[in-house]
């Protein structure tokens, strides 16, 4: 799971080399580990004309977690962030101003620095000149992401239905934006809608309290996940088929968590999840879907068992879980249930030989927006995070030539690492993210496939 | 000992009307020891996926999975207690070592205690005590045992030499004492399970029983078959899937044949018996193969399992051991459960009806069926038992209904901590089913003439 490219060209005399060679040198991803400064410098907030006040409001929360604020774009900072505040923006030519101000210090941000936008989305009944510029933020973060470099990321956050910049959530994803646990995430936009959740009392331990399942927490993604949340504050269940018990026991026994032996496909494994939740660690709060399943195969060659075994695992038993869990099926829902679904880039961009793995995981999307409005009336959310090229055991697998390609394929230049969709997850089951519903995540390294 | 009880305690009044005698027989101050879980691995044929595996590492395993199940990482138990029948020297404190290298409290104490084939159940007969006495609130049972990484001796003559030379002060002296060294000496000494004072393996003095008792062939391949099925039936059912953790990729008993026949059973040689008057009819199909594994139970008072959202499966309610007169072939050397099981029921006011599942370790099929069969003989129950007449007869629908040994395999000291677990989790089903209390009888016979007895019921 080594990516040695990454490694070789940081290193030593190869790093050198590949320097002077101009070879693409990815970075080092920065990685979140608890008592690190927040972002590597000092932060910049420009906005439009318009949208001052709520830059100002930012700022002042910046300042409160104990950032170093600028609003000016001075040359002699080594900027750990720059945030970019148009939710008040009316038309495109408002906005050249702030994005200029930008541009002129790109050159001077730090190594795993950040750029965030904040905006809002365009919307029916918009003016066309109001929608423009809210649709145009689209292209432009997409745009820059692309020409950051070093392990610097650009994200931005979409204010939907009158959610205020300094709305609960809206903070709680600025900070993961500009934190070190969104190292993967890149090039993304996430709508961020109005909450009245309470912010953490403590950031690095933001689930504090909460009891969290995890499927398919054996290896790979899951055990990361596990580990996460538990790092988190959250007591974990960690969930695998009984074949896979051998690393269940050793991810429960590292998380302090408990190891439940069950297959996500058995008709009552909803049920029996919210049973060992419940009279074992007392309540329900977050369920993460992590368990799947990979039967690759060209649809000319697909055998029923490759196709169905997939739909059963990564989407059909998804399905089953919710309802028993959101008592659908006329038992007892789990009220603000805060529900992670695992897709997949290949769910959205599609892949070749997955036709079952792309319609399990688009699948996944279409039940994770359709579930969000049913568990958002009890304060629950329902989201999914797509991973890109992430390095595990299962991606190792692949043939040397074609991973070396889909690691470069994004614009971290990299494959991400298990903990990356982890954090991802970790922030969306927060209770802080409330506001964050219905949306799909990707943690692609802003992956040149798909949106 | 903050949780320690005065005696008659309200919650164990009301599901046992029918041991309401035994109950008051019972010595002031005891309080009841419940069966949380239990945890294994896999138990896998000599040689095969456990062949570099140490007792330690398995008995490890079996304890982490454990861990796991019930989210004990941290904790620091009352006591946990197992064995290993086949053990190196090195191990002397193998539970102790297996314990520090668990995921458990290091400030959980530990010993080995060793009994045989009966080692598992008298851990748990041991822990099940100390917590009924208030010593402990909280233990493990359990046990280990590997074939495939059984000790290797050196010959008396080569370990004398040796003790001789260490002990020697010149260097004179020392070769003088390494110089009685002979090329004989050199070979080195397997672990043998022959009883000593016999000189006969288990499965020959078995074949004694055998014939003495007429087991036909056709009565063991029968419940060899039924062993291989039930234990299938278990393994399809998931009955398992909160008993056992997987370990080195193995994920089920690999000595079961859920395909095997009584085709495939008649048609295997006899090993055992073959120099006595009777047909041999002891076979590999219905005698236990060698066997490596490992086996934990968690035992506690009802209010630590309660004060950690733990369930609770069964009550250890009491146990009864023996031993038996093989040496001089009055008795047969697996007898003494036939011996121990009257007492425990007459101790306890139950009868042979009073059990709904019979646990009896299959060292053989013609170990269950000599020991049935002697219940049931009156001539033997008054003359050797003592008793007014035949103890009775055994439904054998109740005997062994998730397979047993034969099936399974039988990892010596690992055999008591699955058949624990396995008789706890069906009191518990049943008595959820039927609303009633139910309960298991657990029978082990071991090597030395020694059997181990108990009772679980349901709580």
């Amino acid at each position: 799971m080594t990516d040695s490219y990454t490694r070789a060209v940081n290193t030593g005399f190869t790093k050198t080399l590949a320097k002077k060679l101009g070879l693409p040198r990815p970075a080092v991803l920065r990685r979140f580990r608890a008592g690190d400064p927040l972002t590597v410098g000092p932060v910049l907030v420009v906005s439009d004309d318009a949208s001052r006040g709520d830059a100002d409001a930012l700022a002042t929360t910046l300042l409160g977690w104990g950032l170093d604020v600028r609003r000016e774009p001075t040359d002699d900072a080594r900027w750990g962030a720059v945030l970019l505040v148009l939710t008040e923006a009316s038309h495109p030519t408002d906005v050249s101003g702030a994005v200029l101000a930008v541009g002129s210090v790109l050159r001077r941000l730090a190594p795993q620095g950040r750029v965030v936008t904040v905006s809002r989305p365009a919307a029916d009944g918009d003016a066309p000149e109001v929608a423009a510029v809210r649709n145009g933020v689209d292209g432009f973060l997409r745009s820059l992401a692309k020409e950051l470099r070093a392990g610097a990321t650009g994200n931005g956050i979409v204010l939907t239905d009158g959610a205020a910049a300094d709305s609960p959530s809206a903070l709680a994803t600025l900070r993961f934006f500009l934190s070190a646990r969104s190292a993967y995430v890149d090039g993304q936009l996430l709508p961020v809608g109005p909450s009245t959740a309470e912010l953490p009392a403590d950031w690095d331990r933001p689930l504090a309290g909460r009891v969290a399942v995890v499927t398919g927490a054996a290896r790979g993604i899951g055990a990361a996940i596990a580990r996460t949340l538990a790092r988190d504050g959250a007591q974990v269940v960690c969930v695998d088929v009984p074949a896979a018990g051998e690393g269940l026991a050793r991810t429960a026994n590292a998380v302090g968590g408990t190891a439940l032996q069950l297959d996500v496909t058995a008709e009552d494994a909803g049920t029996r999840i919210l049973e060992h939740a419940r009279t074992r660690h007392g309540r329900l709060d977050i369920v993460v879907h992590n368990a799947g399943i990979l039967r690759d195969k060209l649809l000319a060659n697909m055998k029923p068992a490759q196709w169905d075994s997939v739909i059963a695992v990564n989407l059909a038993a998804q399905l089953r879980i919710n309802a028993q869990l959101l008592g659908a099926d006329g038992g007892a829902g789990v009220p603000g249930l805060h529900i992670v679904s695992l897709a997949s880039t290949s769910g959205i961009a599609g892949n070749k030989g997955q036709t079952n793995y792309g319609f399990s995981k688009a699948g996944v999307i279409g039940h994770t927006r359709a579930t969000a409005p049913l568990v958002g009336a009890q304060g629950g959310t329902a989201n999914a995070v797509a991973p890109g090229f992430i390095e595990t055991d299962m991606t190792s697998s692949i043939p040397f030539a074609t991973r070396e390609v889909a690691r470069r394929l994004s614009s971290l230049q990299q494959g991400g690492q298990p903990v990356d969709v982890a954090e991802a997850i970790a922030f969306l089951a927060s209770p802080a993210a409330a506001g964050v519903n219905g949306q799909v995540l990707r943690v692609c390294g802003q992956n040149l496939v798909g949106r | 000992m903050a949780t320690r009880k005065p005696s008659g305690s309200a919650s164990r009044t009301t599901s046992r009307a029918a041991t309401s005698a035994a109950s008051e027989a019972r010595p002031s101050g005891v309080r009841d020891a419940v069966i949380v879980g239990g945890n294994r691995i896999p138990f896998s044929r000599a040689g095969k996926k456990y062949s570099d595996a140490s007792n330690q590492e398995m008995f490890t395993a079996a304890l982490e999975g454990l861990v796991a199940r019930f989210g004990l990482q941290g904790e620091r138990l009352g006591e946990v207690v197992g064995g290993a029948v086949l053990k190196h020297s090195r191990d002397f404190n193998l539970v102790r070592e297996s314990v520090l290298g668990s995921s458990l409290s290091s400030q959980t104490p530990a010993f080995d205690l060793q009994q045989a084939c009966a080692t598992g159940l008298e851990a748990a007969i041991n822990v099940s005590n100390k917590i009924r006495l208030g010593q402990i609130d909280s233990g493990v049972a359990g046990g280990t045992d590997t074939v495939s990484d059984a000790p290797i001796a050196v010959s008396e003559g080569l370990r004398r030499v040796l003790l001789e030379a260490s002990h020697a002060k010149t260097v004179q002296a020392r070769l003088k004492a390494l110089a009685k060294l002979r090329p004989s000496d050199l070979k080195p000494l397997s672990p043998g399970t022959d009883e000593p004072r016999t000189g006969l393996s288990m499965g020959e003095h078995q074949a004694i029983t055998t014939a003495r008792w007429g087991i036909t062939r056709e009565a063991q391949d029968e419940l060899a078959l039924a062993s291989h099925q039930h234990l299938a039936a278990a393994w399809e059912s998931g009955f398992f899937d909160d008993l056992v953790t997987p370990f080195r990729g193995l994920t089920r008993d690999d000595n079961l044949r859920p395909d095997t026949s009584l085709e495939k059973l008649a048609s295997l040689k006899p090993v055992f018996g073959k120099n006595l008057d009777e047909p041999a009819s002891m076979t590999a199909g219905n005698s236990t193969p060698l066997t490596d594994g490992a086996s934990a139970v968690l035992l506690a008072t009802a209010e630590w399992a309660a004060a950690r959202d733990l369930p609770v499966l069964a009550r250890f309610v009491d146990a009864e051991t023996a031993g038996v007169d093989f040496v001089h072939g009055h008795e047969g050397l697996l007898m003494a459960p036939a011996h121990a099981v009257p007492r425990l029921l007459a101790r306890n006011g139950l009868t042979l009806d009073d059990i709904d599942f019979f646990e009896i370790h299959e060292a053989f099929a013609s170990t269950v069926l000599t020991t049935l069969a002697a219940w049931e003989d009156a001539d033997y129950c008054t003359g050797e038992l003592g008793l007014p007449g035949a103890l009775g007869s055994v439904d054998r629908s109740k005997v062994n209904v998730n397979g047993s040994s034969l099936a399974a395999g039988h990892p010596f000291a690992a055999t008591g901590g699955r058949i624990v677990a396995t008789a706890a989790k069906l009191v518990a089903a049943k008595a959820a089913e039927t609303g009633k209390p139910a309960r298991a009888l657990i029978s082990i016979c071991a090597a030395g003439g020694l059997g181990a007895t108990a009772i679980v019921e349901s709580v």
